[in-house]
């Protein structure tokens, strides 16, 4: 059985959302200590080695939403990236992983508004999706009217993945209802295009309102909760993770839907992505390691992990100017 | 090798071995067999056979150790004392220098410390690896410090001289570091016996001391089982024992080393709670109850073995517990992926499955993590009981095993009441977001240590043992040090002769106790408060050093013992109560006794005093009641510096509760005001044992008590026969602590009565006290042995 194929054609049923229930949150406690500690052990728990590990890299590269949200972005740039996304691999090292049949891409393009034209073109035919962030990123404070038009510019343009940001204002004026109603306001502008909920956590500081945000967001209707931007000055971090982690985990008991998860912003390293690769497995479970319930927002992560997965195959580490830039 | 297109598929951890080839060179060089480690050198023991030691994982045969026979401890402990004199008399930086040498060569060998560790005892390695290994420097880094600074922070103290160090086989190296870094900071030379199970890595730890540059002899290693500890503990030259093990055992050893000097730590067994509030982070808890009872592998005596969960959130958190259980893995020791290795050995996993087949028994359901299980190897599943309560065996006993026993409570009193149903007082696991409430209990619960929304956190800055039948004693900061130092004016007493004559209960003409023109005066007990007759109904007849006749005092018995430890149990609001509430009261006392200074001056000369004398002892008793007054509210506990950030650790002096005290007979008044004041200062209620050949003393003291406002229950009094008294007093299981000061034969009895709840012990050996001098008569030792340390941990941050 081909796991890969198999889920494409098994991928949940798409989170319709909820009424706003504050009940399911606002006695929430999340002890911090605790969730740090939990946090620095969970990678001291468990080891993914050799061929294992080759295999979890080869993963981790499949669930990358490969990134460039950069004031500088061009139609070249984006369109160099798209070709990285389509070959993230040398051909030599699909070659001798084994994977040649059925050679591995990222999980997504993730792009400013105006860029999503170059990279839909780029990737066309390739299956790979298109992400646009929108709705005033990476602050979010424009007027709502634009940030819901900015979401439609996007889908129309192609994109089929929309990362949003939410209003973090309202969460730290613990306005729940106000955020509800942006948010679902936001996932009728998607369509059909999926949702992913940017909670910018270095700005919401606690983890109980990591919790909250995580759970209006669901409730909205987001398909994904995101960590961040990359642009606050706390990016993902594993205590912040792990806590939207369990926000979905409890959100998918009480409603049956399962939602994905997208760290983003500081994953630089192929251990960094083995370390959120165990936190979903051991919080979630096994299932939450394909693309369509795990991303992973990074842009030169990519390449370290190329270097691991040659380093792996001839026991010799690479310089990065053997592998294509991304 | 496994495809990457299949691993794709499953996406399993795959095997994740830590190679253990060079501890397995390690133990082939020494295939042949260890020896002991005495004198600086590994020798053959005096017994010809050794004993295998296992691999809990497969049970395979790692090496061959020493049976310690009674001439290899005696061997050791010759080697001990030898080296003692000049090892206790380097300078402070020296013997810093090699505890420090020490700390860092563990650090050089931390990896194969850490696989000989699993290998040896089954511990996943990566607690042997994250946990075990890294406390061990630790322990050896804090206690450089102490060598460093033993003559400046701990004045007049001087070090034991030879101890007989056993330790368990959970934690082989950390228990030998927390036993042989204090002895040495302070002073000491070391005997120390490894546990049979777990031997091996106390023999490489033995190199490095020959590695390090350790003078020999002071640190020996005699290997062996039971008989070799037993050795060891009746060995006469040996000057303490610290003893890590269950209580059973410990209770053994109080009981043979009573009478024997030697200075005494137990640090025992627990059944300890892990309290679960309905406002806690439960996600947090549960990692919590993994990391308390499925830490290696439950064989942890301070573990948070019983789950008590707030009634309107324990069918959730067992759903989240139930959850969390699918996830844990069980397996060999040295793969980094596992959570879980194997017992220690097949004895301890039948010991544990029996246990738990008991608590079936009792009609409790039984649930176990569903992880793949290893065929071989002394394997035992992550358990939960549920269904379960104070009346199942698996609720009560300590399994040493990996199985939590689970039931509710439903306000926060009955949490108290039942994190204190059991004979045992080591840790305690608090979980709740609202402050007050986990400070609430952490303030009430009988436990050494206690854990705020966390658990089994150690740091050699913190104190560790236990109250109850837990033991007694500290392993770890400041408070641990004193295990290892004896006051100097402790040491420097004599054995006096006592004669302590056989009371006369029965009339006789001869003695002429009252005048006829004055009123008859009659001495009771007094109990709760109140005066009473004693249960026997006789009395016994008071006379002076000079045969002449003073009156009658009541012949208390066992009965009017229980009747006043019943009533110092009640008085439980002195010991909550405000310090500055005691102090004041203390005052009131010395007022009040002031106010009678002549009445007591007369009683002394008639007890022998010259008038001069007497009046002197009345003046130095009011000094010593102003004494404890002042230090009720500044005998202040510490924040420890543990090494974490973001965490405070409390240590808080705390009262036993009731406590003992008997008093000798030479100056009756100071010696009584001498251990009564200290104890009341703290927050004890005191069962009190008058001073026999002079009662009237204490007799007259309720008089002071009562219009002092003492509460009811706080001092009682018996008089009567004090050995017979005491006996029952040291017998008692609610009785907390005792002191006595009477002959050495008593002390001895005192000691091996105390063994029946564990109740720490200051006995006199016969040896007499000068109360007059304040280095002597008052001061810190008495305010410490008036109070056990509890250590809380607080994590706090956003």
């Amino acid at each position: 059985m081909n796991i890969q194929s198999n889920l494409r054609s098994n991928s949940p049923p798409r989170n319709a959302g909820v009424p706003l229930e504050i009940s399911w949150f606002e006695n929430i406690q999340v002890n911090t200590s605790a969730a740090e500690r939990r946090a620095a052990t969970l990678t001291t728990r468990r080891s993914v080695k050799k061929e294992y590990q080759a295999a979890w890299l080869v993963k981790a590269l499949q669930c990358i939403d490969l990134t460039t949200l950069a004031g500088d972005d061009t139609a070249g740039r984006v369109h160099r990236l798209c070709e990285k996304a389509k070959r993230p691999l040398r051909e030599d090292l699909i070659e001798k992983l084994g994977l040649a049949d059925a050679p591995p891409k990222v999980g997504a393009i993730c792009v400013y508004p105006t860029m999503v034209p170059h990279a839909v073109k780029a990737l066309r035919g390739s299956g790979i999706p298109v992400a646009s962030v929108a709705t005033g990123f990476p602050a979010g404070l424009t007027p709502l009217s634009i940030r819901l038009a900015e979401i439609r510019y996007a889908v129309e343009e192609g994109a089929e993945e929309i990362d949003i940001v939410i209003n973090r204002e309202q969460v730290l004026m613990q306005d729940w209802s106000a955020l509800y109603d942006e948010i679902a306001a936001m996932r009728a502008a998607c369509g059909d295009a999926h949702l992913k909920a940017i909670l910018a956590t270095g700005d919401l500081k606690t983890l109980r309102n990591v919790y909250k945000a995580s759970m209006v967001a669901m409730q909205a209707g987001a398909d994904f909760i995101k960590t961040s931007t990359g642009k606050e000055d706390v990016n993902a971090t594993l205590p912040v993770s792990l806590t939207m982690v369990r926000a979905l985990r409890v959100y998918g008991e009480l409603t049956g839907f399962q939602i994905g998860f997208k760290p983003a912003g500081g994953l630089k390293t192929a251990k960094d992505a083995m370390a959120w690769q165990i936190l979903m497995k051991e919080e979630l479970g096994r299932r939450w390691l394909e693309p369509d319930l795990f991303r992973i927002g990074a842009s030169s992560l990519l390449s370290d992990i190329e270097r691991q997965l040659e380093h792996y195959l001839t026991g010799r580490y690479a310089a990065l100017s053997h592998h294509a830039l991304a | 090798m496994a495809k990457v297109t299949d691993i794709l598929e499953t996406m399993d951890y795959g095997p994740a071995p830590e190679s253990n080839t060079i501890v397995k060179d390690w133990l082939a060089v020494h295939a042949q067999g260890f020896g002991h480690f005495i004198g600086g050198k590994f020798v053959r023991s005096s017994a010809k056979a050794l004993m295998d030691v296992f691999n809990p994982h497969d049970n395979s045969v790692l090496g061959r150790v020493a049976q310690g026979t009674a001439a290899d401890v005696d061997h050791a402990v010759k080697a001990a004392r030898k080296a003692f004199g000049p090892w206790s008399k380097l300078s402070g930086f020296q013997r810093a220098k090699h505890l420090y040498a020490l700390a860092r060569y563990i650090q050089k060998r931390e990896r194969f410390l850490s696989v000989l560790e699993t290998m040896d005892n089954g511990k996943t390695i990566r607690e042997s690896r994250d946990i075990d290994i890294p406390l061990v420097a630790r322990h050896f880094y804090h206690h450089a410090g102490w060598a460093q600074l033993r003559d400046t922070e701990f004045k007049g103290y001087s070090p034991v001289g030879v101890c007989g160090q056993i330790i368990p086989w959970n934690f082989p190296l950390l228990m030998l570091a927390w036993k042989i870094a204090p002895a040495l900071a302070a002073g000491n030379t070391v005997v120390l016996k490894p546990a049979e199970f777990t031997p091996l890595t106390a023999l490489a730890f033995a190199e490095i001391c020959s590695e390090a540059g350790i003078p020999d002899g002071v640190v020996n290693v005699v290997t062996g089982a039971g008989e070799t500890g037993a050795a060891l503990v009746a060995h006469k030259d040996v000057d303490k024992i610290a003893f890590t093990g269950s209580t059973e055992v410990g209770k053994l050893i109080r009981v043979q080393t009573a009478g024997s000097g030697k200075k005494l730590s137990l640090e025992l067994g627990g059944k300890s709670p892990f309290v679960i509030y309905d406002d806690a982070d439960l996600d947090a808890a549960v990692e919590g109850v993994v990391d308390a009872v499925w830490f290696n592998q439950g064989q942890v005596c301070c573990a948070g073995t019983r789950l008590l969960v707030q009634e309107g959130i324990a069918q959730k958190f067992y759903t989240k517990l139930k959850h969390r259980m699918g996830s844990l893995r069980v397996g060999d020791p040295l793969d980094k992926s596992n959570d879980m290795g194997p017992l220690v050995d097949p004895i301890q996993l039948a010991r544990v499955t029996a246990m738990v087949k008991k608590g079936e028994t009792d009609g409790g359901t039984l649930i176990q993590a569903p992880c793949k299980m290893p065929d071989n190897g002394n394997y035992f599943a992550p358990s939960l009981f549920v269904d379960v309560d104070t009346s199942s065996s698996v609720m009560r006993e300590e399994i040493f095993g990996p199985v939590i026993s689970a039931m509710t409570f439903r306000t926060p009193e009955e949490a108290v009441a039942l994190a204190n149903h059991t004979q045992y007082g080591l840790a305690a696991s608090i979980w709740s977001e609202n402050i007050n409430v986990a400070l609430d209990l952490a303030a009430r619960v009988k436990a050494g240590i206690v854990w705020i929304n966390s658990t089994n956190l150690f740091d050699a800055a913190a104190g560790f043992g236990g109250y109850k039948e837990s033991g007694f004693g500290r392993e770890g900061g400041r408070e641990g040090m004193y295990e290892y130092l004896v006051a100097d004016w402790m040491k420097a007493l004599k054995v006096e002769k006592h004669s302590l004559l056989k009371l006369i209960s029965s009339p006789r003409s001869e003695l002429r106790h009252s005048a006829a023109d004055l009123i008859d005066r009659t001495a009771k007990l007094y109990i709760g408060g109140r005066q009473s007759r004693p249960d026997s109904g006789y009395s016994y007849e008071v006379v002076s050093p000079k045969g002449k006749a003073l009156g009658l005092a009541g012949l208390g018995n066992r009965k009017d013992v229980r009747n006043a430890v019943e009533s110092a149990l009640k008085a439980s609001a002195w010991s909550s109560g405000s310090a500055h509430g005691r102090a004041q009261i203390l005052y009131f006392i010395a007022e009040n006794l002031a106010a009678r200074a002549d009445e007591y001056a007369k009683r002394l000369v008639q007890a022998g005093a010259s008038t001069r004398h007497s009046k002197h002892e009345v003046e130095a008793s009011l000094e010593r009641i102003f004494f404890y007054a002042a230090h009720a509210d500044k005998y202040d506990g510490r924040i420890h510096s543990t090494n974490s950030k973001k965490q405070t650790t409390l240590a808080m002096n705390e009262p036993y509760g009731v406590m003992g005290l008997v008093c000798p007979n030479e100056n009756p008044l100071l010696s009584m005001i001498s251990l009564m004041m200290p104890a009341l200062a703290m927050g004890n209620r005191v069962v009190l044992v008058a001073p026999q050949s002079m009662p009237f003393i204490a007799t007259d003291f309720y008089q002071v008590l009562d219009t002092s406002d003492v509460p009811d229950g706080v001092v009682n009094i018996v008089t009567g026969t004090r050995d017979e008294l005491t006996k029952t007093l040291a017998e008692h299981d609610e009785v907390a602590a005792i002191w006595y000061h009477g002959d050495a034969v008593g002390s001895a009895m005192v000691e091996k009565a105390s063994a029946g709840n564990v109740k720490p012990t200051w006995v006199n050996d016969g040896k007499r006290i000068d109360w007059f001098s304040a280095e002597q008569g008052q001061g810190y030792e008495y305010l410490r042995r008036a109070t056990q340390v509890k250590n809380i941990w607080i994590p706090y941050g956003e």
